[in-house]
């Protein structure tokens, strides 16, 4: 039988194999997300007034997470980002991945992204 | 004076006879120690088994983090705050008087339990980590420039940043001990590392990540011909092997209760008299005085000048019922349980292609770090947790030894005598099915 937690699972495993890969050179120490078991590092860059996230992990669901946060906060002005709601990681069944002491870092890796998001909307102004 | 009630529950052996000395009369007939351990009737004292998690039954694996408590140490600390609550050794009134009693009770079965020679050489503690620092802390008086501290490649985090705090202090000099493949001290380095300038050494009984039996009897003859203490962390051993502190000939020893059955927030430290009579305390308080002037303050004899303030009464009390309950099924019957465990459990896993244990060494407690080839420890253990596996993923806190071996952590699963064969099935399918979905 396929349970539930199971299709969820693999669907995040399968976003992870599909995620755009960070540049190599991107994969510095100071790229990687504190806070997280598996290490997270995650790179910014503004094209045409738009924020572009690239990312990547060593553990495959970790991978998976961020690509669903990848996905969901890429491409968009940096202002949207930072006001971006967080719910659609709750109707996804992500929830239990977001409470502060869950070592995956679900919560870091909003955090860090929205940071981005704030240092790009400083440096346009 | 008959004692009361309380004391009924520290004694859970009303048919007179334990289990482990069925157990040792079976084995002098000729059966084995671990036919007779009657788990499923073990299991029954852990109210946590039956329980489920995400739908499936709980299969605890992270003994090494802390160990399930039984009914019996359950209903103790029931009894405790239901009967005897009370603040100790100041108290005029008999509540006060039976709390007392029971603590120091305590104290006598943590004495009998690990053989110290008086029980003023056993001191309450929050736990391991408590300890260590409190030896650390009384070191500080002791060394100077130019001084050595050796420890091992195989320590936990809690162990390694005292001693370097300490020689930040002191100007003495941490030396290490360096390990091998199979997750063993290399004991021809140890010899080397040995000087007159050894003033401490700190090893652990079983290493936390990989479940390697130090030889810490060498490790305790060696350093003393030296002339060097010596500090056992006994936190990953005490659940499974009973120590002998007078035969083992250790200056200092240290445990946590809720490794073994017993409540968090409470351990142990012993030290030999002369080396406790030689330290300064380690934190001011109550308890811990004799006279207090504003010119001068006495200190209290052993063990209290190292118990400042109001103890963990309860957790204190409690330890003893845990010692009890692990003694009454006996350290022999377990850790040959165990064995019998860990063999089936290696075996079983290494028919996992990919799979890969570290630590191999024959001498070793029943714990399995692995990991699968090309996949993170994170998701594997992610994975389990779905299906209601409990192990622990990560360095372990003992960041050197993953280093040494490459690795980002491993997926830990660490075994007790309340396990069983069927749940290292289920790990085994488990591993099995997180493999294919994550390959």
């Amino acid at each position: 039988m396929f349970e539930d937690w199971e299709e969820r699972y693999q669907y995040m495993i399968d976003l992870g194999k599909d995620l755009p890969l960070i540049d190599d050179q991107y994969k510095t120490d100071s790229n990687i997300i504190k806070g997280c078991q598996s290490k997270v590092w995650v790179h910014a860059e503004m094209e045409d007034g738009k924020l572009i996230f690239t990312a990547d992990s060593d553990a495959i669901i970790t991978k998976g997470i961020i690509a669903i946060l990848v996905r969901s906060f890429s491409n968009q002005p940096p202002k949207d980002i930072i006001h971006a709601e967080t719910d659609f990681i709750d109707q996804i069944g992500l929830k239990e991945h977001l409470s502060p002491t869950r070592a995956n870092g679900l919560v870091s890796m909003v955090k860090q992204l929205k940071m981005y998001a704030v240092a790009y909307q400083t440096q346009m102004k | 004076m008959k004692l009361p009630s309380a004391f009924g529950y520290v004694c859970p052996e009303p048919s007179g006879r334990t289990l482990y000395e069925e157990l040792q009369q079976m084995s002098q007939s000729g059966l084995s120690l671990t036919a007779m351990f009657k788990v499923e009737d073990i299991r029954k004292d852990f109210p946590i088994l039956s329980r489920k998690v995400n739908g499936k039954p709980l299969v605890y694996f992270d003994n090494a983090a802390t160990s399930q408590t039984p009914k019996q140490v359950i209903d103790a600390m029931v009894d405790y705050y239901s009967n005897y609550n009370a603040n100790i050794h100041r108290g005029v009134h008999t509540l006060s008087q039976e709390a007392t009693d029971l603590y120091e009770q305590a104290r006598y079965k943590i004495q009998n339990h690990f053989n110290a020679k008086f029980s003023h050489e056993i001191i309450f503690t929050s736990g391991t980590t408590h300890g260590i620092n409190l030896i650390a802390n009384g070191f500080s008086s002791l060394l100077k420039k130019g001084d050595e501290i050796i420890v091992s490649a195989l320590e936990h985090h809690s162990n390694i940043v005292p001693w370097q705090m300490l020689c930040e202090r002191t100007g003495a000099e941490l030396k290490v001990i360096p390990m091998n493949q199979e997750g063993e001290l290399v004991m021809a380095e140890f010899d080397n590392l040995l000087s007159e300038n050894t003033k401490l050494v700190f090893v652990n009984h079983v290493s936390n990540a990989l479940g390697t039996i130090n030889p810490i009897e060498y490790i305790i003859e060696k350093a003393h011909q030296v002339g060097a203490a010596v500090l056992i962390d006994g936190a990953q051993s005490s659940p499974h092997i009973k120590p002998d502190v007078q035969k083992l000939d250790v200056d200092f020893y240290v445990v946590s209760a809720h490794k073994m059955c017993g409540p968090t927030g409470v351990g142990m430290l012993y030290g030999k008299e002369e080396w406790l009579k030689k330290l300064p305390p380690y934190q001011g308080g109550g308890e811990m005085i004799a006279e207090v002037t504003f010119e001068k303050t006495t200190y209290a004899d052993l063990p209290h000048k190292f118990e400042a303030g109001t103890p963990n009464i309860a957790g204190g009390i409690v330890f003893g019922a845990a010692l009890d309950y692990m003694n009454g099924i006996g350290f022999e019957a377990i850790a040959a349980y165990e064995h019998e465990l860990l063999e089936y459990a290696t075996e079983k896993l290494l028919q996992i292609d990919g799979l890969k244990i570290y630590g191999t060494s024959e001498q070793k407690t029943s714990v399995i770090s692995f990991n699968l080839e090309g996949i993170h420890p994170y998701d594997v253990g992610t994975i389990l947790d779905k299906l209601g596996i409990a192990v622990r993923t990560g360095h372990h806190c003992a960041q050197p030894i993953m280093d040494y071996y490459k690795i980002p952590g491993t997926v830990r699963a660490s075994l007790a005598f309340y396990n069983t064969k069927a749940e290292i099935d289920a790990l085994f399918e488990g591993v099995k099915k997180a493999k294919m979905m994550l390959s």
